[in-house]
């Protein structure tokens, strides 16, 4: 079996705040269908890595190119966020970005946003068309409610939910896009046992059941090498190693970043942070 | 009341008004509508007439302020806009006011449109100033361009007739504020409940996971400035129509902050709330007026400093609305509602 098609290709990135360089010549590749984590210490420069390619940051020098077969490769540098989203790039948050006074099918609905034509004469009217297009993104939105057993959670506020369910519904409205990449920033981070065995199967089951390529920054080294078919090491805005969870677990740069000198193989994962 | 009540399809769980109980509720607020105009007095006509008026100007200060979280301070402005537009094309291209109303509506959009450019980048108390600017700009043009406005005198409209009959008349225009007012409402909650007003919303709550969930962020801003300044600059026009004065001292930045006092003593982001806002804000000077009237005779010295209590009443009245409820009259509103609920069971 040859190896999926790549689908973001990121070359040789540098991202600078002023003197501060967050990234520097940072180059990976995600193929389509796997599940692609990036981890490293604090600071590293993962979450800026993931602003870069969902346009909320511009990095200065390099490129992300994004493909999808059958379609010709779009730069994504160029391209404003909600472009990007429209290119069925999706993204959770690190700190939960959730529309709090809305309810969580409307927050969802917003994941349908991109897929919708209404305009603000035909929605202020909401009569005919409109109302049939809003019928039928509720069915998909209710999918995805389905899909992550979220149900009871429907009409209720996303601000009053707890902070582990607030994550499960961040993936949500991520989902109702329909994603060809889905971007997650610690979808587990602060949850308990429980709730990051849940997210862990939801994870899989996008991936799994839904084939959607998934990019995500996880802290939690046991969850990273149990569900993810590469990794992606970074440190100090550079990235020190690429490849299997395996082979990434034995770099010696790996575990040099993590654990410093003089230390064997990185051991206890999920201690180390 | 809802116990029972279960849906089978999304068309009827989307609905505006889903309980029997709330359909019972609006269809006798309508029928208190229509049927006002023929026992009511002259003094109340126009109130009511001032109401319809301001809820229209509120609603779409809501939309702006309330749901899109675009502070403004150019409410007055953006209502001149219509009135000053909405006299000119009658007055001086003899426009019917069936014309004159919604053409002057979408010049107090374009206006807005403008003047919501510098939201691209100002956000919360900077765009406040920006939109002064808008304020104070609008405000020189109407005193200054004299050949146009008829600068600081009044530019007087001819009445608005349909079929010889004149429709500036308290009971006449009661049935154009109305419908208008009504007409607005349901536009505004249509859109909230459906795409482009969550995407308002959206940018209100977390504009930048609104820009990667997929809402150009800009455009929806530009969007929520135009069609808000089209329902401010309706009622703008409507004003011109019903006075058939139009002077600039109606639209100051005084106007600007009296709505936004009307948009969050009635709720900031609610359609009912909008029509709160603009019932007690145009009621109150009048009660506290016809108050002092009662006392002329028997306390004169108290119906003497009633002017000056007016503003203080008003003032506490804010400030009260703030530490008690800060969500305004519409959650009060709700408040009664989620109480009657389940009455009379305890749950």
């Amino acid at each position: 079996m040859s190896a999926p098609p790549v689908i973001l290709d990121v070359r040789n990135l540098e991202l600078r705040f002023g003197g501060v360089k967050a990234l520097s010549g940072v180059s990976m590749d995600v193929r389509r269908g796997e599940i692609f984590a990036i981890i490293g210490p604090n600071g590293a420069g993962k979450t800026s890595l993931l602003n870069s390619i969902s346009g909320l940051y511009r990095p200065q020098v390099g490129e992300i190119a994004f493909t999808w077969p059958d379609q010709p490769a779009v730069s994504l540098l160029s391209r404003k966020p909600h472009q990007i989203a429209a290119l069925g790039i999706a993204r959770s948050f690190q700190n939960i970005e959730l529309f709090r006074h809305m309810t969580v099918l409307e927050n969802l609905m917003l994941g349908r946003h991109v897929h919708m034509r209404g305009n603000v004469l035909s929605c202020g009217l909401y009569w005919g068309r409109q109302q049939r297009e809003e019928m039928k993104h509720r069915e998909a939105v209710e999918d995805v409610i389905d899909f992550l057993e979220i149900e009871s959670l429907r009409s209720k506020p996303v601000g009053t939910l707890a902070y582990g369910l607030q994550k499960r519904v961040e993936l949500a409205r991520a989902l109702a896009i329909e994603p060809k990449l889905l971007l997650l920033d610690e979808p587990m981070a602060g949850m308990n046992v429980e709730e990051k065995e849940d997210m862990a199967r939801f994870i899989l089951d996008i991936n799994e059941e839904r084939g959607i390529t998934t990019v995500l920054i996880e802290h939690d080294m046991g969850v990273v090498m149990d569900l993810s078919d590469r990794v992606a090491v970074l440190d100090f805005g550079k990235a020190i190693a690429l490849g299997t969870p395996d082979a990434v677990k034995r770099d010696p740069d790996v575990v040099h970043a993590y654990l410093g000198e003089q230390h064997g193989e990185l051991e206890a994962p999920g201690a180390s942070e | 009341m809802e116990s029972g009540v279960f849906f089978s399809d999304y068309r009827n769980d989307a609905a505006l008004r889903k309980m029997p109980l709330q359909k019972i509720r609006i269809g006798l607020f309508v029928l208190a509508v229509v049927i006002f105009p023929f026992f009511a007095s002259p003094f109340l006509l126009n109130l009511a007439n001032q109401i319809a008026i301001a809820t229209v100007g509120a609603l779409g200060l809501n939309l702006l302020v309330g749901y899109t979280g675009q502070i403004s301070l150019g409410q007055g402005a953006f209502m001149a806009v219509g009135a000053y537009a909405a006299g000119i094309f009658t007055v001086r291209f003899g426009l019917p006011f069936y014309l004159s109303i919604p053409l002057a509506s979408l010049m107090a959009a374009a206006i807005g449109l403008l003047f919501g450019l510098p939201s691209l980048r100002l956000k919360g108390l900077y765009l406040a100033i920006a939109t002064l600017a808008a304020q104070q700009i609008v405000e020189w043009i109407i005193t200054h361009w004299t050949g146009l406005t008829g600068g600081t005198e009044a530019l007087v409209v001819p009445a608005p007739e349909l079929f010889g009959v004149r429709l500036n008349r308290d009971f006449n225009f009661y049935w154009i504020g109305v419908t208008v007012a009504g007409l607005s409402a349901l536009f505004v909650a249509n859109l909230v409940r459906s795409r482009v007003g969550r995407a308002f919303v959206a940018i209100r709550d977390q504009d930048i996971a609104a820009s990667a969930i997929g809402v150009n962020v800009f455009q929806y801003k530009l969007l929520a400035f135009a069609t808000s300044s089209f329902l401010v600059g309706l009622s703008g026009a409507l004003i011109a129509n019903y006075r058939t004065i139009v002077t600039w001292e109606r639209f100051t930045i005084e106007t600007s902050i009296l709505y936004l006092a009307m948009i969050i003593i009635g709720g900031l982001g609610s359609v009912s709330g909008s029509f709160f806002g603009a019932v007690l804000i145009t009621l109150l000077p009048a009660v506290i007026n016809t108050i002092g009237r009662n006392f002329q005779d028997s306390a004169p010295a108290i119906a003497a400093i009633l002017p000056f209590v007016q503003q203080a009443t008003f003032g506490l009245i804010i400030i009260l609305f703030l530490i008690l409820e800060p969500e305004g009259l519409a959650k009060l509103w709700r408040n009664v509602k989620d109480y009657f609920r389940v009455w009379p069971f305890s749950y």
